[in-house]
């Protein structure tokens, strides 16, 4: 029998006598005939422990990763260092191999885990209340959008053009088929353009979705755009990059209502893109429409304090059709890495990785243009990605940076009318050898 | 199950208080025994106008939420505030704690209703 | 025994640290340098000052006060609470794979792409469809792509009438949830008194505004849709899709197809069927399975082979676009291969035949004392509507909370809602006899409790870190984060 299967032959014999059946077959016979397999599955043989790991290990080295390139990529997926312990805890198997904490008495581990991980969003965030956490960054978003609309039970909504290309195309999707209108906002000079925002927004917009730092490495004037939404009684929802939260004045502070983003920063893998978790904090007004698993603190019958999820009602399994969301799971793993990340880092340290990430950017982009090998894009307030302009395809550039060794940046000519021009990101992880060793393959590729 | 006199009741459980060309409305005792502990009531705005049938809110407990048809057309004049903090106040006497107040657009459909002998028969029969 | 009682924020203390980095090794910007001044920070944000080794006594310690599947049986109907092979979690952690940048070229990432091809192709050898798309990241998400591809299906014929979906009032509360996600309706229609589809209902709500019906086979009642032939004819007939929930795959993995008995496009829940570790509420996957006529709408990228050489295939001009951003939850795709590479065609149906084993056994053991009907033959899971005989006031409830007393995970409960006082039990393949003869023996001596000894199950749980938790309180007086309860 297979090694995950405990059961033996003479265990099944047993069993199945206990149920006055002598063979398997007859536990299917409610299967109509015409629908029987009647052959064996297309697939391999089982594998010992020893042939799969040869496998995946080979599966494994047909790639490259950022351990063996330097990355300067980014565009919504980030290098950042992820101290030892993130791992190391959060691979023990009390935590992911539990399940989802629906009897509290059983799950005060993963309860705990969501009511600190809620309390260090609203806290980076400047909000009143965070869920437990959506798919990713680009989910989060289509939920802030639904639940825009609802609360202000108007259909439109407003999406700055510097918003990651992903998660606009997934919000047309989701929107496709829902009946909210999408309205792009143009960009000017790499960020929003703020007077354009403002002659579309009307008291038929609910709301508008921007990107704090932007696709660009930008970042916006998100005073501006919640003070020309609050004119006409709509919302401000704001994307942003949790790292950057250490050292930028959080969009809680400057009227946003919903503050969404990509949580993968956070002690989290790059993972090919998944699975990463989407946060969503919002202020007190709208934690009833918020959508996702919520986990609030009370006492049990003894009087001691205990984590329970709360607001179920809202939620699927209770709501259904009329449920503020079909959402069923929230990134459990996710969070748990990323509140051990916050944790470890602690607010002294968060600052440092950001601001490293910072200086290091700044040298980066200095460098560059002194050897005259690109111009910066933008002359704007950056964060750590930035656009410069090279006289080459990006495309041809990265090719040949990958042959030294270097992961460059992302082509923007792939998703904006920018041709030759790269979207570099620096990381506190980045060295000053590695920016200099970087430099040093461009100019030979000119 | 405590069912009040005077009062019209709808087949959704909500009962509506006529006073003048204006009536309160709220849901039945019945109803909130049914809901269990209530923990949010979400009404609607004042000036907010609804037809028959329209959900004009909700009731949250903890393990169901309930939407709340309006058994009349009306416009909303005022909604009971003290709910926000103390919805409770629903369970412990659901025929005091109003949800809302309307002006009434149409006097007939008050006729559609039950009285609470009717009301009482219709939840027997449940 | 004394437990472990703080927060981190009550660890914390400040001039604590866990954390450094090198010293900056280019010029040492300060943030007025870097930034204009209305962009920075004004105020802080609190995170905790903790030491490492607070943080490994802390995270250690409350993840003690978690049941995990690791420490024990989980029979919870619905999830499928399998053994979470430790192989998976090698594979997941190899940097070769979890140190992929989503947005790397092609030719950096054979290996990865090579991957999630062959899972591909494996589940859609095991389910009947002809081409699966890895891009959800949940099963609810799943079934969101499986509607707007029947939706993106129908208005692509120029049918844009068809927006009501029949849906069982059985079903999992995704199911009308994601209908309303799509802007389309949900018509529910009655199970009949064994659970299944009830054909005259179901005939009666078919019609040009049919776009399609979602089941899951065997349904939440652990029971084998026999029907299902006539439901495909009778939704097909009507011009409607058939969408198949891939909740209960563990019942029919090797023995039937859903492919096979008329199903369209359906979802997986790699976090039940294929072991991925289900990580205290996510992350999950939720593949979609889809026949040839809807491969021209399914989201971009997909994963093409050119001669040796994989690539993503973007060029897709039907599609409904992307659900999630990247290209899924790769690193779950990752276990789940991993799972069936370690299963094989053998194990894969070894599984299936064993979870449906293990249920039926266990069913019997329960037959005398809950209701339970006879002469019942069970899937993968079955339903119990609750005790037989207890004493007044008694519910499932009770029973569940007293479960936990006897060191194990309560089953589902009060669900599926058409069962009253239901209590739902899926042991899955990876349990062995001893532990369901026990739990059987569990359930009888609760049993014998409900009728002799109420006060048991009423107070119960006794010994667990925390005992019943007032949840009106949770949800009337909200303490969402630390900072709230610090008001009281």
């Amino acid at each position: 029998m297979h090694r995950y299967i405990p059961n033996s032959e003479k265990d099944r014999v047993d069993m199945l006598k206990a149920i006055g059946k002598e063979k398997i077959d007859e536990l299917f016979t409610d299967i109509p005939e015409q629908f029987r397999l009647g052959r064996d599955l297309d697939l391999e043989a089982t594998k010992t422990e020893l042939e799969l790991d040869r496998l995946m290990k080979s599966l494994a080295a047909k790639n490259k990763n950022i351990d063996d390139l330097t990355c300067f990529l980014g565009a919504g997926a980030y290098d950042h260092f992820i101290p030892t312990v993130v791992n190391h805890l959060a691979g023990r198997s009390e935590f992911y191999t539990a399940y989802t904490p629906y009897q509290p008495e059983i799950s005060q581990g993963t309860l705990q885990n969501i009511f600190e991980y809620q309390s260090l969003i609203c806290e980076l965030t400047g909000m009143d209340v965070s869920n437990a956490s959506v798919y990713d960054g680009a989910h989060a978003a289509a939920e802030a959008a639904v639940m825009t609309c609802a609360a202000k039970k108007r259909d439109k909504l407003l999406v700055s053009s510097t918003v990651h290309p992903e998660i606009r195309q997934v919000l047309k999707t989701y929107f496709r088929f829902r009946g909210i209108e999408l309205i792009e906002v143009p960009m000017k000079d790499g960020e929003t353009d703020y007077d354009a925002l403002a002659e579309m927004t009307d008291k038929t917009v609910a709301g508008a979705l921007i990107q704090s730092p932007n696709f660009f490495g930008v970042v916006e004037n998100i005073k501006k755009v919640s003070e020309t939404m609050k004119e006409s009684k709509a919302l401000t929802i704001v994307s942003v990059d949790p790292i950057s939260l250490a050292v930028l004045e959080p969009p809680g502070k400057l009227g946003a209502d919903i503050v969404i983003g990509e949580g993968q920063a956070l002690g989290n893998d790059v993972a090919l893109g998944g699975p990463y978790f989407g946060f969503m904090a919002v202020t007190d007004k709208l934690v009833r429409k918020v959508p996702g698993r919520i986990c609030g603190q009370s006492l049990d019958e003894d009087g001691k304090r205990a984590f329970v999820l709360t607001l179920q009602a809202r939620e699927q399994h209770i709501r259904r059709f009329k449920a503020t969301s079909n959402i069923c799971t929230n990134q459990g793993l996710m969070i748990l890495k990323a509140a051990i990340y916050m944790n470890t880092v602690g607010k002294e340290g968060l600052k440092d990785v950001a601001i490293q990430s910072m200086q290091k950017a700044r040298y980066l982009r200095n460098l560059l243009m002194e050897k005259g090998l690109a111009e910066p894009v933008f002359d704007k307030p950056y964060f750590k990605e930035f656009a410069m302009k090279f006289t080459k395809p990006v495309a041809e550039i990265n090719e040949a940076l990958l042959e030294s060794g270097f992961l460059g940046g992302f082509d923007l000519n792939s998703r904006y009318p920018m041709p030759n021009t790269m979207l570099i990101a620096v990381t506190e992880k980045r060295t000053k050898a590695e920016m200099d060793a970087f430099v040093k393959a461009l100019e030979v590729i000119k | 199950m405590k069912v009040q006199s005077g009062l019209y009741y709808s087949e959704d459980h909500e009962w509506v208080r006529v006073d003048g060309k204006t009536a309160y409305i709220g849901i039945s005792d019945f109803a909130q025994h049914e809901l269990g502990d209530i923990v949010y009531v979400e009404l609607p705005d004042e000036d907010d106008e609804f037809d028959k049938g329209d959900s004009l809110g909700a009731i949250e407990s903890v393990k169901a939420a309930s939407d709340i048809l309006i058994p009349v057309s009306g416009r909303v004049i005022e909604i009971n505030d003290e709910l926000d903090d103390a919805p409770e106040k629903v369970n412990n006497d659901a025929y005091d704690a109003w949800l809302i107040k309307v002006e009434l657009k149409d006097d007939a459909e008050l006729e559609g209703l039950m009285n609470a002998e009717a009301y009482e028969a219709f939840i027997e029969s449940e | 025994m004394k437990h472990y009682e703080k927060l981190i924020f009550e660890v914390s203390k400040p001039g604590r640290k866990a954390f450094h980095l090198p010293t900056i090794d280019v010029d040492d910007l300060s943030l007025d340098e870097m930034l204009p001044e209305d962009l920075i920070r004004k105020e802080d944000a609190e995170l905790p000052e903790v030491s490492e080794m607070d943080i490994v006594r802390h995270y250690t310690n409350i993840s003690q006060k978690n049941y995990s599947i690791d420490k024990g049986f989980y029979p919870l109907g619905s999830c499928t609470m399998k053994y979470n092979p430790k192989a998976n979690e090698d594979a997941a952690s190899n940097p070769g794979f979890k140190n992929l940048h989503p947005y790397q070229p092609e030719n950096t990432i054979q290996g990865a792409l090579e991957l999630m091809y062959e899972l591909s192709d494996m589940l859609a050898e095991i389910s009947g469809m002809d081409k699966v798309t890895l891009q959800p990241a949940a099963g609810a998400q799943g079934e969101l792509t499986g509607l707007m591809l029947i939706k993106a299906y129908h208005e692509n014929r120029g049918d844009h009438q068809r927006t009501k979906i029949i849906v069982p009032d059985s079903a999992h509360g995704t199911n009308p949830a994601t209908a309303a996600v799509v802007g389309m309706e949900i018509i529910e229609i009655p199970s009949d008194h064994q659970g299944n589809v009830d054909m005259d209902a179901l005939r009666g709500a078919v019609g040009e505004d049919t776009a399609g019906l979602m089941l899951t086979n065997p349904s939440t009642l652990g029971l084998f849709e026999k029907n299902i032939g006539d439901i495909a004819e009778v939704v097909h007939d009507a011009g409607g899709l058939l969408y198949y929930d891939g909740a209960n795959m563990n019942a029919i993995m090797g023995q039937c197809r859903p492919g096979d008995m008329g199903f369209d496009v359906m979802h997986y829940n790699l976090h039940k069927t294929f072991s991925t570790p289900h990580g205290g509420g996510g992350p999950g996957a939720g593949p979609v399975g889809v026949k040839d006529i809807l491969v021209p709408f399914l989201p971009v990228p997909m994963i093409a082979k050119e001669a040796d050489t994989y690539l993503f295939d973007y060029d897709k001009p039907l599609t409904i676009g992307k659900v999630k951003s990247f290209y899924g939850n790769f690193n779950i795709l990752v276990r789940a291969f991993t799972y069936i590479k370690a299963m094989g065609r053998e194990g894969i149906k070894e599984a299936g035949e064993t979870a449906v084993l293990n249920a039926n056994y266990l069913m019997h053991q329960m037959m005398d004392l809950y209701q339970i009907p006879e002469e019942m033959l069970c899937k993968h899971e079955f339903v119990a509507a609750g005790l037989k005989e207890a004493a007044e006031g008694v519910t499932t409830l009770d029973v569940a909370k007293r479960i936990i007393d006897y060191g194990y995970h309560p089953p589902t409960i009060y669900f599926p809602l058409i069962v009253h006082e239901a209590l739902m039990v899926e042991p899955t393949e990876t349990e062995s006899k001893e532990t369901l003869d026990d739990f059987g023996k569990v359930m009888k001596q609760i049993a014998h409790e409900a009728k002799d000894e109420p006060e048991l199950l009423k107070n119960a749980p006794h010994q667990t870190p925390v005992r019943r938790i007032d949840e009106v309180r949770a949800a009337r007086d909200l303490i969402l984060k630390y900072k709230d309860s610090l008001k009281e």
